[in-house]
């Protein structure tokens, strides 16, 4: 077989003590990160970045998807001790899982988080190397009409994942595609919204937007409880599940897989749906639903493996298409442009080393998560039981050093501190930044397949209805926007934002 | 006037979408629009500004019409002193030096706080930082930072 061939390869790759080392790193700094509350992935990778400019490109991928696994796991040990989730996706984790941590029975929580993940991560590699081939041959005869449809079809269902209203959250998509046209238009050269100032001719950098907005305009909206948190920290025992734990969990571990590994291939998608899906799925399929809520481990282990699987098959559209599917993996695409990558189809034929030595890192960061994180568990509480007016002003200075590093622009500072109002600004409204940086990043996109579309139909937009494909995508979106907006399905979605 | 907002935070960002729409769509009014089939730099542009501006009438009808939660208070505080000790960082990051501009961005943030207090634990874990950043980011990393200001070159020489 082709694929088991391509994995090897990967392995051999990934497998290099170089590689081992920085994944490891990688893996260590993201939970270190992680597990500090109030930081979610796009944070810790964001202000992460900057230490990967001097690798090579599989090593500094590599890196960073170890930063993100480590990330995605350090929110959920934090949901679970601290009951503050940084990220939607462990909001889930954090209903039973902190329950269960009350009861004093955090280590049997942790560790199955931990074995779902892991299981959950292991089936979602194989899947990724089955079907990423496909997808980039597919994606080879894709046409710009198809391009522009996927990108409508990713931004609308970004919308109908977020919480809020829907008519807010196509706001704030228009707001983050004005705001990807600044810069210079590629077709006439001419400089747009960049009122004359030179360091914007290039446009507003990704990781000045995402760092003043996640982490900046975070800071201020945190400071304003900075109530006592509740941190157990009652020594974590008993890390091994129970046999009749087992039984209960293995149900929901494997449902959580399949449903985390194709929401997660969904643009606009990944973790966080899929960890509710999971949840609402086991707590109807359950004989005791009422143990929902409650410390019931089926919570945690459904919706860890979901989100697990969902968050590593969100790479099969960045790595096939080139599109990110959610906030992280357009920062794993601007990280792919600074090493001079151009994602897309092509990676895969260009760069197949790149490409299976990525997949096959992906398993072993999720093995190094599970066999390193729960030893090492006493030192996570540690870290989680920082003060945050301890910790605050340390990731101001992460987040200011992070940023200069990358242009060595003191603009770029400036410009941070002033997305950290802004972003202060849209927390007040309740108007969700993450539609609207998955919309700043596809914008620039989005504006040349239109063009391109059109140029070639000669102003004609029914191409987008005449050719099957992309009428196809058209019709799922619709599909998407009319189920929010049905009174039916929109009391579901609000009973299940409610389970918050 | 019958007319009331019942929903604070919806009039807000309605407000928002409208400035945000009607200055992109003033500007790119001079970039020039071009046909469908031939875009011009301002076609695009013009586009989803025109659609935020609906938007945002959208949101501010829904605003009168519907209820909605208030906006709560704004920390004038601690948004101003986070921000500010962002900006005093890049201020003083090339005169005065990484470890200077660090010292005075730890202050001043800390200062959001109301657990704010300066103790020997507090100063050390300050100490900690201050050294670890200019040890991984500017001695491991290359980050062109320097350690000592233009400001202090002069004094040096002479």
């Amino acid at each position: 077989m082709d694929m088991f061939s391509n994995l090897w390869l990967g392995l051999t790759i990934a497998s290099s003590i170089t590689n081992l080392g920085y994944c490891l790193l990688g893996v260590f700094l993201g939970t270190a990160i992680g597990v500090l509350p109030g930081l979610g992935p796009v944070a810790t990778i964001a202000m992460l970045l900057p230490l990967t400019f001097g690798l090579p490109p599989e090593t500094a991928l590599i890196m960073l998807a170890g930063i993100y696994y480590g990330a995605q796991y350090g929110g959920s040990t934090t949901a679970i001790l601290v009951n503050l989730p940084g990220e939607p996706s462990s909001v889930v984790t954090a209903l039973d899982g902190h329950q269960l941590a009350r009861q004093g029975q955090a280590g049997r929580a942790l560790s199955t988080a931990a074995i779902g993940s892991f299981i959950a991560g292991t089936v979602a590699t194989v899947l990724i190397a089955l079907f990423a081939p496909v997808l980039a041959e597919v994606a080879l005869q894709f046409g710009p009409a198809e391009y522009f449809t996927l990108m409508v079809l990713g931004l609308i269902a970004s919308v109908v994942m977020a919480s809020g209203s829907l008519l807010h959250a196509l706001g704030m998509i228009l707001v983050g595609l004005l705001l990807g046209m600044v810069g210079t238009d590629v077709n006439s050269a001419m400089p747009r919204y960049t009122f004359d100032v030179p360091m914007l001719a290039d446009g507003i950098n990704f990781v000045v937007l995402a760092m003043g907005i996640f982490g900046l305009g975070e800071i201020a909206a945190n400071l304003e409880n900075e109530a006592e948190r509740t941190l157990l920290t009652r020594k974590v025992t008993n890390l091994m599940p129970t046999r009749d734990d087992w039984k209960r969990i293995l149900g929901p571990i494997a449902r959580g897989t399949a449903l985390g590994s194709v929401l997660g291939i969904l643009p606009g998608g990944g973790a966080a749906l899929a960890a509710f899906g999971s949840y609402s799925l086991e707590k109807r399929l359950s004989q005791e639903p009422h143990r929902f809520g409650r410390g019931a481990i089926e919570g945690v282990a459904g919706p860890e493996s979901a989100n697990n699987a969902g968050a590593q098959t969100s790479f099969i559209p960045m790595l096939t298409l080139g599109l990110p599917s959610n906030s992280v993996m357009a920062l794993m695409i601007g990280a792919m442009l600074i090493q001079g990558i151009q994602p897309g189809p092509s990676v895969m034929t260009e760069q197949p080393t790149l490409f299976w030595g990525l997949i096959a890192s992906m398993w072993i960061g999720n093995l190094m998560l599970l066999v390193l994180n729960l030893p090492m568990i006493g030192l996570w509480v540690r870290m989680i039981a920082i003060p945050y007016h301890f910790l605050f002003p340390s990731i101001i200075a992460l987040c200011a050093i992070g940023v200069f590093s990358v242009n060595n622009s003191l603009f770029d500072v400036y410009a941070m501190a002033l997305f950290g109002v802004v972003g202060y600004l849209f927390r007040k409204l309740d108007a969700e930044p993450a539609p609207m940086l998955l919309a700043f990043i596809l914008g620039p996109m989005m504006e040349e397949f239109l063009r391109r579309t059109l140029l070639f139909s000669k102003g004609d937009p029914s191409v987008f209805l005449t050719r099957p494909l992309s009428a196809v995508l058209l019709a799922i979106a619709a599909i998407l926007l009319l189920l929010v907006v049905l009174p039916v399905v929109r009391r579901k979605r609000e009973e299940a934002f409610q389970e918050e | 006037m019958g007319l009331k907002i019942r929903s604070e935070k919806d009039f807000g960002s309605g407000l928002l979408y409208l400035l945000l729409g009607g200055a992109g769509l003033a500007i790119a009014w001079d970039y020039g629009l071009g046909t469908a089939g031939r875009m011009g730099p301002g076609y695009f542009p013009t586009l989803i500004s025109a659609l935020l501006l609906l938007f945002g009438v959208a949101t501010l009808v829904r605003s009168i019409l519907a209820e909605g939660p208030a906006i709560d208070a704004v920390n004038w505080k601690g948004l101003a002193l986070v921000t500010l000790s962002v900006c005093l960082f890049g201020a003083l990051l090339l005169g005065a030096g990484l470890p200077a501009a660090l010292t005075v961005l730890i202050l001043v943030s800390a200062m959001a706080s109301e657990k704010f207090a300066i103790s020997p634990k507090a100063i050390a874990a300050m100490i900690g930082l201050v050294l670890f950043c200019s040890l991984v980011f500017v001695k491991g990393l290359g980050v062109p930072m320097p350690l000592l200001g233009s400001w202090f070159s002069g004094i040096i020489a002479s």
